[in-house]
């Protein structure tokens, strides 16, 4: 019984330094649309600051708070930087760019603080007065618990005053529900939008800096954080705040209460309680359905017609160079150009359901995994040669996608996205964890291509075919009636639905085409690297895939290839050459996202082409 | 930070420079292929890669390998077992490197290994800890210099059954490191004190540890002891957490890789008294070889040494030593010269040897108790592992590892022989200890 309580007490404490942070990202999406994925960095920084503050004082408990409060706000005003250089130029893009910007400010962050302090884990100081336990049912519980366990609900007390009692609040929920609607009635929406922003990354810094007493601050924890968090503000309802409490209460408290019972499911636990909510609550605890399913970004009526002749003159012209140009270079032109390829196809697969079919995925890298898998497995149980694998990828990772499908394609917009993602998580566990199947971590050796493959010129080839094939059978599938309906469903539901196309039905098909497509790169990128491991159905997978189709332009068909080699071929070429790389990466997409927000491709389209709306 | 970084784009711009073409005859730099996750793990690799510069320095600055400079070409696989082979395949191709160096994680070491054995190149595995690199998954090409899961785990399983302590709980990482410590430590120390329990086995996400609910958890079973394999972040969360609970209090602990500055030092004074561990107590360790070593590296960096400053430092050596045998770069013969190949570690202790029989090393680690001084950590009353001593016997490990030449690991033949005997077990419990067995660091 003690041992019960003291339990529960550990939930609430946790619950409240994962509160802290979600409410930030919950209030910013509530209102400026933007799945803000440096929100993690922002928390990392108020850790990292807060330290170096209260290192410097001497050890008094006002100066400490102080010191906490301060880097709270220093924070915020990265946060409000961030939004006025970054965020304010894009918010016209189409929907989920702006995860593009605020992923290269990811990149940046993690660099900049490597490079300011230092690559070991610092553990700062704790409370002043606080340093000790208490005795709760003959139990030592620490002080600072406690004052977490307080935390939480004082801050959702002045939100809750702040949003109910002031004016400022009032425009802040009113913007929340209808932002249009707010704006026509006048109010300046630049000023709102930054001071939201000021508050979600004060929020953010806040729970960092919290933590300083509690635990190590180190590098890891920005990605660390951020899918929980994400989970937390889904399940709770994006852009509600005491969704977002209910949320970290509930995801806390199995966390604690489930290493009991079950010790070695903690990775896979969140997702499954997300995917278990969503499925039956689309919209989360206690999230209300948008009043726009797509308030972000106009939607334009395109890909209508055949592509322009200089188009498909400079599709054939890149053909022939793809063949040409690696047999003419090295091995390594091979392995470069084979990744590629098959990347083109994995972005494709994924543009077909988002672009066309407005259905974001956060977790298609789990389709790509599934159909590397299948290939490696059916080698290792079976003995099965390249040639069954390839073929049985698209079908397992199509059945994947079946499956998932059937509970994702009902859902809208990023609550859709998120239940890709608890799926894509669950996978990887999977993977992660039945080590006597999957061999877990460690992976699957020894997938290398059958005989006639195995020079990498021909695999090359051999990998090429397949992909142009993929990719121009999906761009195919877009300009069928089957990509018509695509469209439909994607922009007015009650329409299409009226015109007698079953929406559902569409999607789920999308869906699983997609995953098929997916399947089939990954079961290639198996053979090509001779080993398949969790890492392919890893979150960052399904995160490069999302940014190929962003940084390419997601409303154009050319998109996604443009995005994929332009994103594989940025990164490989700094990894070689730079050593802080990764700062370099994400000034470029920062770069490339203010030049193009509509994406290179789209970019493109819109000067070359003369089609602009502009 | 600036030297290292200007090394870097030295070697950077070498790199470039020496693109495919260049002439491969006598007088030509013998060049290094290093893969590493410099950016997913700085806090081991950042002082690993100036260890490694000084011995590289050190090497070029005695005449290099019969006049021929050595050479490192650095790539950041971030982390990711796909990126290490793509690199493995670029530093080969393209860059013409001689042999590859370096893995962090088990799964980037084992990638690398499988490249290696397909593509025959040699590769040395600085420090990932898999049992599975060298025994289920070994190949000629592969050699390995750190001490491994298993070796770790029975330099503290010795320890452990040497204190009264019957109830046992573990803390480890969920991934295969931490699940083949707790598994091996298991499996020795059961077998050294028969009458051991296992009361309660906490196994939190690698980063992501709940620690006050860890502790309470470990708590609640009432161990006697406890075997500790999380490090880093966790480590600490886990620490500050237990001491403010009293978990450690009038409890015998067993913790692995805690005494590495890497991960002792965070703690600052709060580092718990009295643990028995497995580190490098740098500044205590007095052998001829091992002052000169911290000298020049203190003098070259302003800092003092971490571990990974020494499994750098020993990775270059053992190349080195490995060239000068061999004579010539020809693979087959670089690694018929690894074989029982022996070099001087920076620790001083004695040669240390590649040995031909599973292609481990028998560098060995440091081990002793934790206390503090001065506001800080150390170990004291520590010893010399020597790791030749913690090594299953000759036959044991030749049932472990596929044997003749390189190929795909066949079936392991019979399981270990320990104090139980040598009764086979059936098929598929095997091949799942195998499976198990492997770990990263």
């Amino acid at each position: 019984m003690e041992f019960l309580v003291i339990q529960f007490l550990n939930g609430l404490a946790s619950a409240s330094s994962l509160f802290l942070v979600a409410s930030g990202l919950t209030i910013i999406f509530g209102v400026t649309r933007v799945v803000n994925f440096a929100h993690g960095s922002l928390y990392m920084l108020g850790a990292y600051i807060a330290l170096t503050i209260v290192e410097q004082l001497p050890r008094d408990p006002w100066l400490y708070w102080s010191g906490i409060l301060a880097a709270a706000v220093a924070v915020g005003i990265i946060g409000v930087a961030i939004e006025v250089l970054l965020l304010r130029r894009i918010y016209h893009a189409p929907e989920l760019f702006q995860l593009l910007a605020t992923f290269g400010v990811v990149l940046v962050i993690e660099d900049v603080a490597l490079w300011i302090w230092g690559p070991e884990d610092r553990l700062g100081p704790r409370a002043p007065g606080l340093r000790g336990a208490v005795e709760i049912l003959g139990q030592r519980f620490p002080q600072y618990e406690l004052l977490l366990i307080a935390i939480g609900p004082i801050v959702l007390l002045l939100l809750w005053l702040l949003f109910t009692r002031t004016r400022w609040g009032t425009l802040v929920r009113a913007a929340t529900q209808d932002r249009e609607m707010v704006a026509a009635l006048g109010v300046d929406q630049k000023w709102l939008f930054t001071s939201v922003f000021f508050l979600g990354a004060f929020l953010a810094g806040l729970g960092g800096a919290l933590q300083v007493a509690r635990a190590p601050t180190t590098l890891h924890m920005d990605l660390d954080i951020i899918a929980e968090v994400f989970v937390v503000t889904v399940v709770g309802g994006m852009g509600s705040v005491p969704g977002a409490f209910l949320a970290a209460l509930l995801i806390s408290e199995l966390h604690a209460f489930g290493i009991m019972v079950f010790p070695k499911i903690t990775l896979v636990l969140t997702f499954l309680v997300m995917a278990v909510v969503l499925v039956i609550r689309p919209y989360g605890l206690l999230g209300r359905p948008p009043t726009h399913a797509r308030a972000a970004g106009p939607v334009r009526a395109i890909m209508l017609e055949p592509a322009p002749r200089a188009l498909v003159a400079a599709g054939v012209a890149a053909l022939a160079a793809a063949i040409v140009l690696p047999l003419m270079g090295g091995d390594y032109a091979r392995i470069m150009a084979t990744e590629m390829v098959i990347l083109v196809l994995f972005a494709a697969s994924l543009h077909f359901m988002m672009g066309p079919g407005g259905l974001a995925s956060f977790g298609h890298a789990a389709y790509f995994g599934v159909g590397a898998y299948a290939g490696a497995l059916l080698l290792k149980h079976l003995g099965a040669p390249m040639e069954i694998g390839l073929l049985a990828a698209p079908l397992a990772a199509g059945a994947a996608g079946i499956l998932v499908g059937f509970f994702v394609v009902r859902l809208e917009g990023v609550y859709l996205a998120m239940l890709t993602l608890a799926f894509a998580q669950i996978a990887w566990s999977a993977a992660f964890q039945w080590v006597d199947v999957t061999g877990g971590d460690n992976g699957i050796l020894g997938v290398w291509p059958s005989a006639w493959a195995k020079d990498k010129s021909v695999y090359y080839l051999f990998v090429l075919a397949v992909c142009v094939a993929g990719t121009l059978a999906l761009r195919h599938a877009i300009h069928a009636p089957f990509g018509y309906a695509l469209r439909a469903a994607r922009d007015n539901r009650l329409r299409a639905e009226a015109i007698g196309i079953d929406v559902d039905r569409v999607r789920w098909a999308a869906f699983a085409v997609a995953a098929a497509f997916a399947g089939i790169a990954g079961a290639l990128f198996a053979y090509a690297k001779g080993s398949v491991f969790p890492t392919y159905l890893a979150i960052p997978k399904s995160v490069d895939a999302l940014l190929m189709v962003l940084l390419g332009g997601i409303e154009t068909l050319s998109g996604p290839i443009v995005g994929a080699l332009v994103f594989h071929g940025l990164q490989e070429q700094l990894v070689r050459w730079v050593e802080h790389w990764r700062a370099a990466m994400g000034l470029v997409i920062i770069g490339l996202v203010l030049a193009f927000p509509q994406g290179i491709a789209g970019f493109v389209r819109d000067r070359g082409w003369g089609r602009g709306r502009r | 930070m600036n030297i290292e970084r200007r090394t870097f784009l030295a070697a950077g711009a070498a790199a470039t420079l020496g693109a495919p073409a260049i002439a491969r005859g006598q007088g030509a730099a013998i060049r290094i292929g290093e893969i590493n996750s410099y950016t997913a793990q700085p806090a081991f690799l950042a002082p690993y890669r100036n260890g490694w510069n000084l011995a590289l320095e050190e090497a070029n600055a005695a005449g290099g390998i019969g006049g021929r400079r050595l050479e490192t070409v650095f790539r950041d696989d971030a982390g990711k077992p796909e990126d290490a082979v793509r690199f493995a395949g670029e530093l080969i191709t393209a860059e013409k490197v001689d042999l590859l160096s370096g893995g962090f994680l088990s799964n980037v070491g084992l990638a690398i290994a499988d490249y290696a054995n397909q593509n025959k190149r040699l590769y040395v595995a600085s420090e990932p800890l898999s049992d599975a690199l060298v025994w289920g998954k070994g190949n000629r090409y592969t050699f390995r210099l750190r001490p491994s899961t298993y070796m770790q785990a029975a330099m503290l399983a010795e320890e452990a059954a040497k204190v009264d302590a019957k109830r046992w709980a573990i803390v480890s990482p969920n991934y295969e490191y931490g699940q083949s410590a707790a598994k091996w430590f298991k499996e020795l120390l059961t077998r050294m004190k028969p009458g051991v329990e296992f009361v309660a086995e906490q196994f939190p996400a690698l980063g992501r540890i709940d620690a006050g609910a860890t502790v309470q958890a470990v708590e609640q079973a009432r161990p006697d002891a406890i075997f500790n394999v999380t490090f880093g972040g966790d480590l600490t969360n886990f620490v500050r957490q237990g001491n403010t609970r009293g978990l450690f209090e009038k409890r015998f602990v067993a913790s692995m890789l805690t005494g590495e500055p890497e991960y002792m030092d965070p703690l600052k004074d709060e580092c718990p008294e009295g643990w028995v561990v497995t580190g490098y107590p740098w500044d205590q360790i007095q052998t001829a070889n091992h002052r000169r070593f911290r000298e020049a590296y203190q003098k070259r960096f302003n800092d003092y040494p971490r571990l990974g400053s020494v499994v750098g430092y020993d990775t270059v050596v053992s190349i080195v030593a490995m060239l000068r045998k061999a004579g010539t770069t020809d693979t087959e013969k670089m690694v018929d010269a690894m074989k029982g190949l022996a070099f001087e570690s920076a620790f001083g202790e004695g040669p240390v040897v590649y040995r031909a029989l599973d292609h481990q090393a028998t560098l060995g680690a440091y081990v002793g108790k934790t206390t503090l001084k001065g506001g800080k950590g150390i170990m004291v009353g520590w010893r010399y592992a020597d790791g030749a001593k913690y090594l299953p016997s000759d036959d044991v490990v030749r049932t472990l590892r596929p044997q003749g030449g390189g190929g795909p690991a066949p079936a392991v033949r019979r399981v270990l022989r320990g104090a139980g005997g040598g009764r086979p077990r059936r098929r598929f419990a095997r091949d799942r200890r195998w499976n198990f067995s492997s770990s990263s660091s």
